[in-house]
């Protein structure tokens, strides 16, 4: 009579609990969908990328507006070592050190962070537009593209923008980790959400690989004034 | 957070909810009720003579207005706590007020005019619709109705590191048919969601044909106005294709769990936020025909039209964009989906063919998508930002300047696969029902199979084709002309292979059968009339004519409409448990077979006579008067044989004689489980033990249950 009940309760435990997958069969699922999401974002970027290229050329080739290249250099170099911190945080939490992934994940958002504010602030010209405003003094030499000149006004907000926008979610994602990994949320063997938001931020920082040459390296530079 | 969630749960959120419903529904009724009050009823009295002092009429009207108003209102409200649950009015204003969409709308609703609350605070005195407020008003109102239809709450609640289980069943001290109307996560309940929707949306595409087909039918402007012929040949094109999507989405849910041997999809939450995301889309793109002049783009949208024309291409824009979510989501979901969750030994190529064609156009769907969804961003950011992508404006020496043309690139680069994601499933559904209605194995299931993605690839290579008279590069002409004649190779193997299924086949005619057979006749005309079109030399002569529209039209109901008929005809046994009238499913095919071949043929002789595509008015001397007669009449035809269907299907959805199990004796994993299906499918897993379409061999087996251990 047991073996009934038993075989009975399994059975009402199936039915409830069908859709719940397995943690293996679910962690497979969401790395697979993860993966097709940020194959579906290539062809977002591609769309963007080939917009620079068919625009931006004249008469003699292939051509791109003078920007600051050091503030650019940097800005980049700040974002690729964010990456850094980021792995580190990943593989602190395989180990458990839940103190270690605290601190590297706090690293990554400072430097995403100083990555959005060098965009906005410095290669967007708020800074100095607002200076300008209020002091009528100006920090940078080099004056900032603005959206409306032409193509390369719309190339580079379009680019610089859809790009930040990714950032400012990666961001949120790693808020939302750093909160939840404070209550414990993570394990050395179920950690799906640092794992998730690792692979989102390492996939933002490579599509600024392939924008940041498109943007300040390739092609002649064009001086203008509008 | 867990205040807000108990605030909507109660009876109080639920009354006011209903309020709101009632105010809306009474303003409408007011705003009717004015209008006839202005154009019938002053006018009337006056020509009998009868003399009322000053604004009598105008002052009882209004008192009886705001009577009527003020009572819907109360009566909504008070029947929100439960009141008048003995009366159907008072029924109806409490279970509307518990559905996710009258949330979702009301919500929508709510942010639009926050929105544009807030503009008119920092604009002032000078307040009116600009690019800039439309846009974000569009957005957001997107983002109202999702978080209001509560779409959003378990993943908000995941934010906020609280676990939640998936809900199944009807909503709490709901009755069971309220799933429908809320956010559930059954793949089946969304599969009919879908479907309905599919449905209603495809009536008010066709109604807006019929319309304007009536305009057709003489030289002149008889019904409309130019203007409103624009906006209704633009959104007739749009809304199809959300019809469409939507069908695909109906059909793909619907099935793909059940025929792999999957318990759900891979992500439900994923899959009820597709659906849900499509619904305030789609609002906005019918929205659109009323803001400002409409939007008289065609549902290309091209630039520059579509960066200085009316606010109503904005709504449009973002709608199609909003759409483009539910597309890609639900195209993940279905390829992780039959990536991970197929049953035991059901092999890649033992998959029912459905499936395969399911992946090919979640394939285009959750790439191609993002292309589309640049170049529409491209043009509203050109709108209300200023960025001039396709602004060929000089700005200063040295400077380029933006391109039309590139919206076109990546237009096409989406709207050409596109096609394929309307057509594949369709095709699957009639690779799948041939075989069981001849009896027969399917002729070459790998072939097929593979042709699926054959034609997913090759879709990606030949968007250019649509811009032979654009001014592109003449240099890419020839290769684009090659590439798109390969689209025959893989489509043509699905030819010859139903051809082959059918040969010797012992076969019998009910009426899927009979639409399965309708839509390759019907497929066989557009795809014939295809390659003359990729054939850069007669494009050039055909490009914008009516040839275009016969072939499209034939493509899109052989590819896609006659096989969802079908589909619906076939699998409504399964679904509701009953069988449809046989009779009129036969009436229906009868009537609408010989319409549409009239129909798509008249249009693609008009189009070789001089017919221009998107022209409310043309010339008498065209002399294709009598053809635009018939092309009319056809299209009535084919309105009518659709109410039909719909009668049949409702009617015997509520009462005809219960179907059996497996009427048609299908081998499919979807007939072999339960009718109507159980929450998760199967009662116990299954396991696949032989191919799929061994109809007609002696002792073969598909699949058997998998014993439970111990039994």
């Amino acid at each position: 009579m047991s073996a009934v009940t038993t075989h009975h309760d399994d059975h009402a435990h199936d039915d409830t609990h069908a859709h719940e997958l397995p943690y293996g069969q679910q962690l497979r699922a969401n790395r697979l969908g993860l993966w097709l999401f940020l194959f579906s974002e290539v062809f977002l970027f591609v769309g963007l990328f080939a917009a620079r290229f068919y625009l931006w050329r004249d008469a003699s080739g292939v051509v791109r507006p003078e920007l600051d290249q050091v503030a650019g250099l940097i800005a980049t170099s700040v974002l690729l070592i964010s990456s850094y911190f980021m792995v580190r945080a990943e593989v602190a939490v395989q180990h458990g050190e839940q103190k270690k992934m605290h601190n590297s994940l706090i690293m990554t958002f400072v430097m995403g962070s100083l990555f959005l504010l060098s965009v906005i602030f410095i290669e967007w010209g708020v800074l100095d537009l607002i200076l300008d405003n209020m002091f009528g003094v100006t920090l940078f030499a080099h004056e900032a593209i603005k959206p409306g000149d032409g193509a390369f006004g719309a190339v580079f907000y379009g680019m610089t923008g859809m790009h930040a926008l990714h950032v400012i979610s990666g961001l949120v994602l790693i808020l939302i980790i750093l909160a939840n990994g404070h209550k414990g949320a993570f394990t050395e063997e179920r950690h799906w959400g640092v794992e998730a938001c690792a692979v989102y931020w390492h996939y933002v920082d490579v599509v600024w690989i392939f924008f940041y040459p498109a943007l300040y390296l390739i092609g002649t530079a064009v001086t203008y004034h509008t | 957070m867990k205040a807000i969630l108990t605030f909507t749960r109660s009876r109080f959120a639920r009354a006011l909810v209903a309020g709101a419903l009632g105010l809306i529904v009474a303003a409408i009724l007011v705003a009717i009720l004015n209008s006839a009050h202005t154009t019938w009823v002053t006018p009337g009295l006056e020509a009998l003579g009868v003399q009322l002092p000053g604004q009598l009429l105008d002052l009882a009207f209004w008192a009886v207005a705001i009577l009527i108003l003020l009572a819907i209102v109360v009566t909504a409200f008070l029947s929100g706590f439960g009141m008048f649950h003995s009366r159907r009015m008072g029924r109806f204003w409490y279970y509307a007020a518990g559905t996710a969409l009258v949330w979702g709308v009301l919500g929508q609703a709510l942010t639009v005019a926050i929105v544009l609350f807030i503009s008119y605070l920092t604009m002032g005195s000078d307040f009116r619709l600009t690019d800039g407020n439309v846009a974000l008003a569009a957005i957001f109102s997107v983002i109202g109705f999702l978080l209001f239809s509560g779409v959003l709450t378990d993943w908000i609640q995941w934010i906020f590191g609280h676990k939640t289980e998936l809900h199944h069943g009807a909503p709490e001290g709901e009755p069971e048919w309220m799933r429908y109307f809320s956010v559930d996560v059954n793949h089946k309940v969304i599969g009919i969601q879908y479907a309905v929707t599919s449905v209603l949306v495809l009536l008010v595409g066709g109604t807006l044909a019929i319309v304007f087909r009536l305009e057709l039918s003489a030289p002149g402007m008889q019904l409309i106005t130019e203007n409103t012929y624009n906006t209704f040949f633009s959104a007739h094109g749009i809304i199809m294709i959300a019809s469409i999507l939507l069908g695909v989405g109906a059909m793909v849910n619907y099935l793909v769990p059940v025929m792999i041997g999957a318990s759900d999809m891979a992500f439900p939450r994923l899959n009820a936020f597709s659906f849900w995301v499509s619904i305030p889309a789609a609002l906005l793109i019918v929205s659109a025909m009323f803001v400002d002049t409409g939007f008289d783009t065609g549902w290309v949208g091209y630039p520059p039209l579509s960066t200085v024309g009316s606010l109503g291409i904005i709504l449009f824009l973002l709608g199609f964009y909003f759409n483009g979510f539910a597309s890609i989501a639900s195209a993940i979901n279905v390829l992780v989906t039959v990536g991970v969750m197929r049953a035991k030994g059901m092999a890649l190529f033992r998959m029912p063919i459905f499936v395969w064609t399911a992946i090919s156009a979640s394939i285009i769907q959750f790439t191609a998508t993002q292309t589309v969804g640049v170049a529409l961003t491209m043009v509203v950011a050109q709108r209300a930002l200023g960025l001039g992508f396709f602004d060929p404006t000089p700005v200063a020496a040295g400077v380029p300047v933006g391109q039309p043309l590139l919206y076109q690139q990546l237009f096409w680069f989406y709207s050409h696969p596109v096609v394929y994601v309307f057509v594949l499933p369709g095709l699957g559904v009639i690779s799948e029902l041939l075989p069981v209605f001849s009896r027969k194995p399917l002729f070459g299931y790998k072939w097929v199979a593979l042709s699926s993605l054959g034609i997913a690839l090759v879709g990606f290579l030949v968007w250019a084709h649509h811009m032979f008279v654009s001014g592109m590069d003449d240099s890419l002409r020839i290769p684009f002309m090659i590439s798109t004649m390969f689209v025959g190779i893989p489509t043509g193997v699905k030819f010859f292979s139903w051809l082959g299924t059918l040969w010797g086949g012992k076969i019998i005619y009910p009426t899927p059968m009979l639409f399965v057979l309708g839509a390759i006749s019907v497929f066989l005309i557009g795809g014939l009339t295809g390659p003359i079109l990729a054939t850069v030399p007669t494009d050039m002569h055909l490009h914008d004519s009516y040839w275009v529209v016969g072939h499209f039209h034939a493509t899109m109901f052989g590819g896609f409409i006659f096989p969802f008929f079908a589909a619906l005809y076939y699998w409504f046994p399964k679904i509701t448990g009953r069988m449809y009238n046989e009779r009129l499913g036969k009436l229906h095919f009868w009537l609408m077979v010989p319409g549409f071949w009239v129909m798509s043929l008249g249009q693609m002789r008009i189009g070789l006579m001089g017919m221009r595509r998107r022209i409310a008015n043309y010339d008498p001397a065209l002399g294709v008067e009598g053809t635009q007669i018939l092309i009319t009449i056809a299209a009535l035809v084919i309105a009518w044989s659709v109410l039909i269907m719909l009668y049949n299907l409702v009617s015997s959805a509520r009462s005809a004689e219960l179907a059996p199990e497996n009427p048609w004796e299908s081998r499919s994993p979807e007939w072999v489980a339960p009718t109507p299906l159980p929450e998760f499918n199967f009662d116990r897993p299954i396991e696949v033990v032989g191919d799929p379409y061994d109809y007609g061999l002696a002792d073969s087996k598909y699949i058997q249950t998998i014993p439970a251990a111990g039994d």
